[in-house]
């Protein structure tokens, strides 16, 4: 059942967005803090009511104010996800997880939680109170919490915020793990559009309020007026791979569309689908393919546009292979080298340039 | 020692807790998460009796629970008895007079939940009563246990109002606080001091019990 929301609002915080979540698909909210987007995620789940606001789930209506229809939030089949988690400190790990569940006999509610804790890794730490757990159990506890009511909307608000990179890594991970067993609209709210690349499969851009874009993460990414208002310093692409061997020197080969890319080590089996994050301003590019280079991966790529900005910059976006790739390089050398649309040339990729937190396990496999 | 009294006035703290228990649950909750108009002032009202002599207050209940007054008549319809002077008379001034120490820390302990365990608690699926039953009520529990060990300690150990809205009258109305002072009155400064004594440790456990159980939860908690 696919979820829709539409909600326009004057004050305090002027909203117009109107969007729709696929079940099973991923959609993040990405903004500016103090876009609105967190007043969206609480529009959906009925801790906020907007002027004029429509939320469905399938053929169930949440919220219309046309029609004077306001479900409260506990009517509402969700899950939540607090960016403070919101554990409930008197009640352990297992507990929390509980009392989200339907009124069913104890000893099932209790198997069922003991199912999901498992699922978030946490099966044996049930018996732990929150102020025991670090900030990443804490997390994932929240994670099976919103779960356990076997929710029709999952609902994500900066859940990474609070931890640690270390521990976010581990966490995109275990959440793009969880993707393929969840089958309704997850909704995550972020103003990390790195995170956003990596673990969503659309995204709908916010700022002041006014939905900028919505489209599929590659389409938004190459957006001038999504970069513009996200900050240049972030544009990336995201390079769908495979790994295809641990090497003994501790890098991984990643097979992609563009040919083999070298990586300092990506946990996972091979044949793991994994998405890689390439920051736009690590790329060079050159026009002959370089020799004696340090930099491991050399990639044959086509220019398919060169946009312009304000500064001294310029976003190439190339093809290598039909894989989108962004670039990010200085007016004077895009000049120097003589690049336009069906230029050839070659992205060159330092491997120790791409951060570990900068790869996520791919959702769709 | 004067056995009569002393259960009386346990008695009466014991009813005083009672009826304001769910009292200063609602009120206080009311008041921590309701902004309204007036609010201050309706703060002001519930801590008024903190302020005010007893006799002034003790005045004003005697002429508004006195058999002329509407509530006097009802009450003597009804049951066909005075109000003031009797035990239930007793009650219902105890009960007013107590009304700041009940809600007050209620009120206090209700504020000290975070919005967003509340916000939880509904999308977790939980009805507002569900929500109050599960979530609410042991995390504002401290607040609501000095709440209620204050108020019977209070109730204990207040003499003004008691003399005059209940008077003094043995097994009726005549508590611990007045037949302590009825024994200095008569020179029994023996009888005075056992009694006195009875009531301090009585407070005191009292007192100490409840801040015992609140530092062994919060201890759970952080």
């Amino acid at each position: 059942m696919a979820l829709e929301v539409m909600a326009q609002a004057e004050g305090p915080i002027p909203l117009n967005v109107a969007f729709r979540v696929e079940p099973g698909e991923l959609v993040a909210l990405v903004g500016p803090s103090g876009s609105g987007k967190s007043t969206l995620l609480r529009t959906i789940a009925g801790l906020w009511t907007p002027q004029a606001a429509r939320v469905t789930v399938g053929g169930s209506v949440w919220l219309d104010s046309a029609a004077g229809i306001n479900l409260p939030p506990h009517q509402r089949h969700l899950g939540m996800v607090f960016q403070s988690y919101a554990l409930f400190p008197h009640m352990t790990a297992a507990a929390n997880v509980m009392a989200a569940m339907p009124a069913r006999p104890k000893a099932e509610n209790r198997a069922e939680a003991q199912r999901l804790l498992a699922l978030v890794n946490l099966a044996s730490l049930g018996a732990r109170y929150p102020a025991e757990l670090s900030g990443g159990q804490q997390q994932r506890v929240a994670v099976a919490r919103a779960l356990a009511r076997n929710p029709q909307v999952l609902l994500l608000d900066e859940p990474f915020s609070a931890v640690d990179r270390a521990t976010r890594e581990g966490l995109y991970a275990e959440i793009s793990a969880l993707r393929g067993s969840l089958n309704m609209p997850v909704v995550l709210v972020t103003h990390d559009i790195a995170e956003a690349q990596l673990l969503a499969d659309r995204m709908v851009v916010i700022e002041a309020g006014q939905m900028l874009r919505d489209g599929t993460t590659a389409e938004v990414m190459f957006d001038p007026t999504v970069l513009r208002a996200m900050g240049i310093r972030d544009a990336g692409s995201a390079l769908q791979a495979r790994i295809a061997a641990q090497e003994e020197d501790g890098l991984t080969r990643l097979e992609t569309a563009a040919g083999p890319i070298w990586l300092p080590r990506v946990d996972g089996a091979i044949g793991t689908a994994v998405r890689v994050r390439i920051m736009a301003h690590e790329v060079i590019l050159s026009r002959n393919r370089p020799e004696g280079l340090s930099a491991l991966n050399i990639l044959p790529v086509t220019v398919h546009a060169v946009m312009q900005g304000d500064g001294p910059g310029v976003l190439v976006e190339c093809r290598a292979g039909d894989a989108p790739l962004l670039v990010r390089i200085t007016r004077r050398s895009a000049i120097g080298l003589g690049l336009a649309p069906g230029v050839s040339c070659y992205a060159i990729l330092k491997s120790m340039s791409v951060a570990r937190d900068q790869v996520g396990l791919a959702s769709v496999i | 020692m004067d056995w009569v009294s002393l259960l009386l006035s346990l008695r009466l703290a014991g009813w005083t807790v009672a009826i304001l228990l769910p009292v200063a649950v609602f009120a206080g909750r009311f008041l921590a998460y309701r902004s309204f108009a007036g609010k201050g002032l309706v703060e002001a009202l519930v801590m008024l009796p903190l302020v005010l002599p007893p006799t002034v207050l003790g005045f004003y209940l005697l002429v508004s629970l006195g058999a002329r007054s509407p509530i006097g008549q009802g009450w003597q319809a009804l049951f066909g008895g005075p109000l003031v002077f009797t035990f239930p008379g007793l009650l219902i001034a105890s009960v007013i007079f107590n009304l700041p120490f009940a809600i007050q820390p209620s009120q206090r302990g209700f504020e000290s939940i975070p919005v967003a365990l509340r916000e939880a608690a509904a999308c977790c699926g939980m009805s507002p009563l569900r929500a109050l039953w599960r979530v609410e009520l042991p995390l504002a529990w401290p607040g609501l246990m000095t709440a209620m060990a204050l108020t019977f300690a209070h109730t204990l150990g207040e003499f003004g109002i008691v003399l005059m809205v209940g008077g003094s009258i043995p097994g009726q109305t005549k508590t611990i606080a007045i037949s302590i002072y009825d024994k200095v009155q008569g020179f029994d400064m023996t009888g005075a001091a056992v009694m006195s004594a009875t009531l301090l440790a009585i407070s005191l456990v009292t007192i100490w019990l409840t801040f015992w159980l609140s530092a062994r939860l919060g201890r759970r908690l952080s």
